[in-house]
Formats: C-alpha cells, sequence, structure tokens
C-alpha cells in the first residue's frame, strides 16, 4: 500500500514539471485571454465588463473580415501549392541512389532555417525595381517588372510565394516517407499488365498516398490561420492592408494600440475558427475512409 | 525491369534520359538553395545597392562581420544561444522526466495527462500571444515580472507535447526486463533511471534534441512580446530594425541573417538521420 501509494507520488513528481509549465505558459493564457475578450481592459483604470461588445467591435471591422480573409487565401493557397509542388518533388527524387539522397538533403535546407532570416532574403530578392534578383530573372525571359511585395495586387501572393518555397520541401519529406511504404509488387503488376506511367500513378501511388495526404492536410488546417513572422516581416500587413492577416491585425491591435480586450477577442475568434477547420477536415477524412 | 520507384525515373538510361536529370535536379538546387546560397555569398561582399543581391563574388570581404558588432549584433547571437541553451536543456529534461512518467508507470489520469498534450500540440501558440504577455508581466500567484528576462524566453518553451510524446513513444520500446533486472540487483528508482533507460534512449535524445533546438531558435512571437529593451533581444527579431538602420547598410543585415540562419542549418546536417526520423514519427502522431 505505501509502496503504491509512494509510486504515484514519484508519477506526479515527474510530470509536475511539465504540467506546470503548461498550465502557466499555455492554459492559464487560454483562460486569460477568453476572461479578457469580455473586458474593456485599461491599465491603469481597471478593466470594465462590457460583455459581447469586443466581439461585436471586432465581427464589424472591416480590417478584421479583411484579415480572416486574406489569413484564409493565404493558408488555403500556400497548403495547395506546397501540396502539388511537394508531390512533384518527391515522385522526381524518389530512389535509393546515392546522389538522389543529397538533392533530397539540399531541397529540404527551406525547412530548417530561421523564418525572420529566410523573409529578410525574399524581401530583398522581391525588390520591385528592375535590378531587383527576381526581376533580372523574369528580365531574361522578357517579363516585365513586378512589383511583388509593393502592390496591393501582389503582396499577398508573394508572401505565398515564399511559403510554398518553405513548405514544399516540408511535405515533400512526408510523401517520400509514404511512397517508401508501397507495395513494389503492385507496380510490377501494373507493368505485367501494360499500364502506363499515368495510370500506375492514377491507380497505384495517388491512393497509396491518401492517408498522408491527410495528415498534411490536417497539419495545414491548424498551422493554416496562425500565419504571422513571414507577413510581419515581408510586408506588415502592408501595401494598404492588402495582406494584413489575422495575427498581424491582433498584434497590432493589442500591443501598438493597447486594445487588449478587442485583441483577446480576435485571438478567440481565431481559436475557434482552427477548431473549426481542423474538425472540418477531420470529418472530411472520416467520410473519405468509408 | 525493376520498379523501385513510381515513377520508375531511375531505370532510365542513356544520355538524353542523364542530361534531363542533370538540368532538372539542377533546377532544383537552384530554386531551393540558390537564395540561401546568394545570402552566403552577399555576406562576405561588399554590397552597397541595398537592392540587389550578389551570387558571384567579385571579392570577399569580412567588413560586413566587423560593422554587425558595432550594431551589437554580436550580442544578440548571445542572447540567442542563452535562450536556447538553456531553454533545449530545460525542454530534454522535462521532457525525459514526464516520458518516463508516461512509458513506464501506470496511473490514475493518464488519459488526461496525455489529452492534456495533445491539446497543447493542437494549440497554435500565435493565438496566445497576448494574454501571455500579460501572464509573463505578472505570474499569477507568483506575482513575478518576466518581462525583459531570459527567463521569459526561457520557461514557455520549457514544455513541449512534441517532444514529451516522441520521448515516451521510444521510451515504451525499451525491454521492461532490463529494468525488472536493474531492481532485482537492488537499484533504485534514480539508479535505473539514470543507468539503464537514459543511456538507452540516446538516439531519443538527438531528435527531440535536434527539433528543440530549431523551434526553439526559430521563436519570433515570443521573444518579441518578452524583449522590449535592445538589450534582450534574439538575433531574430532584431533583424527587422536592423533593416531600418539607415546607417547599418544591407550589408550589416545580411551578415545578422546569415548568423541567424547558420545554427539551424548546421543543427539540420549534422543531425540529418534523426531529424528525418522526428519528422516522420512527429507527422503521424500529428
Amino acid at each position: 500500500m505505501t509502496h503504491s501509494r509512494r509510486g504515484t507520488a514519484v508519477v506526479w513528481l515527474l510530470l509536475a514539471p511539465a504540467l506546470l509549465l503548461f498550465l502557466y505558459f499555455k492554459f492559464i493564457p487560454m483562460g486569460l485571454g477568453l476572461w479578457k475578450s469580455f473586458f474593456k481592459v485599461q491599465p491603469f483604470l481597471g478593466d470594465e465588463w462590457v460583455g459581447l461588445d469586443n466581439y461585436r467591435a471586432i465581427m464589424a471591422d472591416d480590417a478584421f473580415v479583411g484579415a480572416v480573409w486574406h489569413s484564409l487565401l493565404l493558408a488555403v493557397g500556400t497548403t495547395a501549392g506546397s501540396l502539388a509542388l511537394g508531390l512533384g518533388l518527391a515522385l522526381l527524387i524518389e530512389g535509393p541512389a546515392r546522389y538522389l539522397w543529397f538533392v533530397r538533403a539540399a531541397v529540404f535546407l527551406p525547412v530548417v532555417t530561421t523564418m525572420a532570416a529566410v523573409a529578410e532574403v525574399w524581401r530583398i530578392m522581391y525588390h520591385p525595381a528592375d535590378t531587383g534578383l527576381l526581376n533580372t530573372i523574369l528580365g531574361w525571359i522578357a517579363i516585365d517588372p513586378q512589383p511583388f511585395l509593393a502592390s496591393e495586387h501582389s503582396s499577398l501572393w508573394s508572401i505565398m510565394g515564399m511559403n510554398v518555397w518553405r513548405g514544399a520541401p516540408y511535405d515533400m519529406m512526408i510523401i517520400l516517407a509514404g511512397l517508401v511504404g508501397i507495395d513494389r509488387t503492385l507496380y510490377e503488376a501494373a507493368a505485367v499488365d501494360g499500364a502506363t506511367t499515368w495510370r500506375r500513378l492514377r491507380h497505384i501511388t495517388l491512393p497509396a498516398l491518401r492517408p498522408v495526404f491527410w495528415i498534411l492536410f490536417t497539419l495545414a488546417a491548424i498551422r493554416g490561420l496562425r500565419v504571422f513572422v513571414e507577413v510581419y516581416v515581408l510586408t506588415n500587413g502592408g501595401p494598404n492592408g492588402s495582406s494584413e492577416v489575422i495575427m498581424t491585425l491582433i498584434y497590432k491591435l493589442g500591443f501598438q494600440r493597447g486594445e487588449l480586450g478587442v485583441a483577446s477577442a480576435g485571438g478567440v475568434v481565431l481559436f475557434a475558427a482552427t477548431l473549426v477547420l481542423t474538425v472540418a477536415v477531420q470529418l472530411m477524412r472520416r467520410r473519405q475512409a468509408r | 525491369m525493376r520498379f523501385d520507384t513510381a515513377l520508375g525515373l531511375e531505370a532510365r538510361k542513356g544520355p538524353l534520359a542523364t542530361l534531363g536529370k542533370i538540368v532538372m535536379y539542377g533546377a532544383m538546387l537552384v530554386v531551393f538553395t540558390g537564395p540561401l546560397f546568394g545570402l552566403l555569398v552577399s555576406a562576405f561582399s561588399p554590397t552597397l545597392d541595398p537592392t540587389a543581391f550578389t551570387l558571384w563574388p567579385d571579392e570577399l570581404t569580412l567588413e560586413n562581420f566587423a560593422q554587425a558588432g558595432e550594431k551589437n549584433v554580436y550580442l544578440y547571437l548571445l542572447n540567442s544561444f542563452v535562450v536556447v541553451g538553456f531553454g533545449l536543456l530545460l525542454q530534454l529534461v522535462v521532457s525525459v522526466f514526464a516520458a518516463y512518467a508516461l512509458a513506464r508507470k501506470k496511473f490514475r489520469g493518464m488519459t488526461f495527462v496525455l489529452l492534456i498534450m495533445l491539446t497543447t500540440m493542437m494549440l497554435p501558440e500565435e493565438i496566445i500571444a497576448i494574454p501571455l504577455s500579460l501572464v509573463l508581466a505578472d505570474l499569477p500567484l507568483l506575482h513575478v515580472n518576466l518581462i525583459d528576462t531570459y527567463l521569459g524566453m526561457i520557461l514557455p518553451v520549457g514544455a513541449w507535447g512534441f517532444s514529451i510524446l516522441v520521448m515516451t513513444e521510444f521510451m515504451k520500446e525499451v525491454p521492461i526486463e532490463l529494468e525488472e533486472a536493474a531492481r532485482i540487483d537492488g537499484a533504485g528508482e534514480l539508479r535505473t533511471f539514470f543507468t539503464i533507460i537514459l543511456p538507452l534512449c540516446r538516439p531519443a535524445l538527438g531528435v527531440i534534441g535536434v527539433f528543440g533546438f530549431t523551434m526553439i531558435w526559430d521563436q519570433y512571437l515570443l521573444p518579441l512580446i518578452v524583449a522590449n529593451e535592445s538589450d534582450h533581444w534574439t538575433l531574430p527579431i532584431a533583424l527587422r530594425s536592423l533593416r531600418s538602420d539607415e546607417e547599418a547598410g544591407i550589408g550589416v543585415l545580411l551578415a545578422a541573417s546569415l548568423l541567424a540562419l547558420l545554427p539551424s542549418v548546421i543543427a539540420f546536417l549534422a543531425f540529418q538521420r534523426q531529424f528525418m526520423r522526428g519528422l516522420t514519427s512527429g507527422a503521424v502522431k500529428g
């Protein structure tokens, strides 16, 4: 009896550091965010209960609605682009040869790079004048200089471009891990039946990769709407709010304008949206599985 | 004919196929490593033009790195290393302890603890940034202000669901007989843990170590809300102000970007095997 009680004490002692850190830096902030979202937060005057006013304010705010759309567009575009490019790369780099291993490692490098540093590099490459690196390259194939980040019409797409560059190699690695698991005898059987490469891809490879695609979709749903660093560094939401996303707006509301209550409400909305998106992906996955 | 891959590219031989492959893989390398290579070359070049990127060096110089010193870049780099060093140490200890309890013990409330871990992984940390800043300014019950301290950047990354779960999975695979044998030999709880379990988990420590390193090194929002004064800035968040610093010039920004980027790239190259292992296990567990 005493022994098992001591065992239980040891267990909770071992878990205590993790649980305490989670409590302090994840769960208390989560609860506090929800709580503050019902208040007009005033540093020295004390908080004032305003009910759902913060939510009304943020939902009626055109900038917030715009930011939600930009976040969604960025999330969907990045996910689709990364997945398509990642699949292409994975199929082309699949194989046991040593030089392919080298190509894989090199292509994967963008994933491990520090976002803030890489965004500075892309910001320079995206320089809108015709001396900018990407515009120089476009010049070689006789395309006029593009404004990239400097224009309302292309800022979001340019951010997406960098995100796909950084996201595709990640998807590629996960897809490669999935490709390894495909039964080789199926390929052989297909060849015996005289199937073309395209048919083999369509009827064997892609169906076998379905679980992998769902994993990547789920990850994208969790990560999708929360983009911050790349936008903050590349455009900070500009020009003219054309690339403002939910997190950059919340950051400005909270830390620059001191509207902590409204910013907290925005955080709660973002959390709810992420939850809905994640559940939606899981439901689609269930339906597909049946 | 062999059927090693979906497209069967490797089976294609002949000069034309070889040429095609060289062009294709070459293009991939240029697209995905070109920008990084450009950064490397430019950081060592006497760049004056703030719009252009040097892809081929005319001459190499350390001037940018010397100037970076005047702009406190090495202080920021040191801050980054302090945060990542202590943060990673804390993360490893916390993960190993928690994983040992989860993998080796049976206790009531285990499902609940696992649920907590999963919840923290599903919760994008950006969402709690605003309330987290309030918590850090005045820790509940303790009433300590962690704004503008290293601890404020270290403690929040101390517990990471991913690394706890990866470690747990690994510990489950260590045969329980080894532990029982040690116990029969009279080794206590602590000794069993340090002499049997921990040495066997070294590969997993590599996995969570390299992931933890890149995760903490890439932190942006956290230092942004914690370090208001520039003497606590980490390198990633310092880049933005270096950019707007008129007299610093693009060379300093590029040198600092390179310094911000190199450690995680080096960590990846040195621990590639562990990285790939963690990548697939992490993705599967989601």
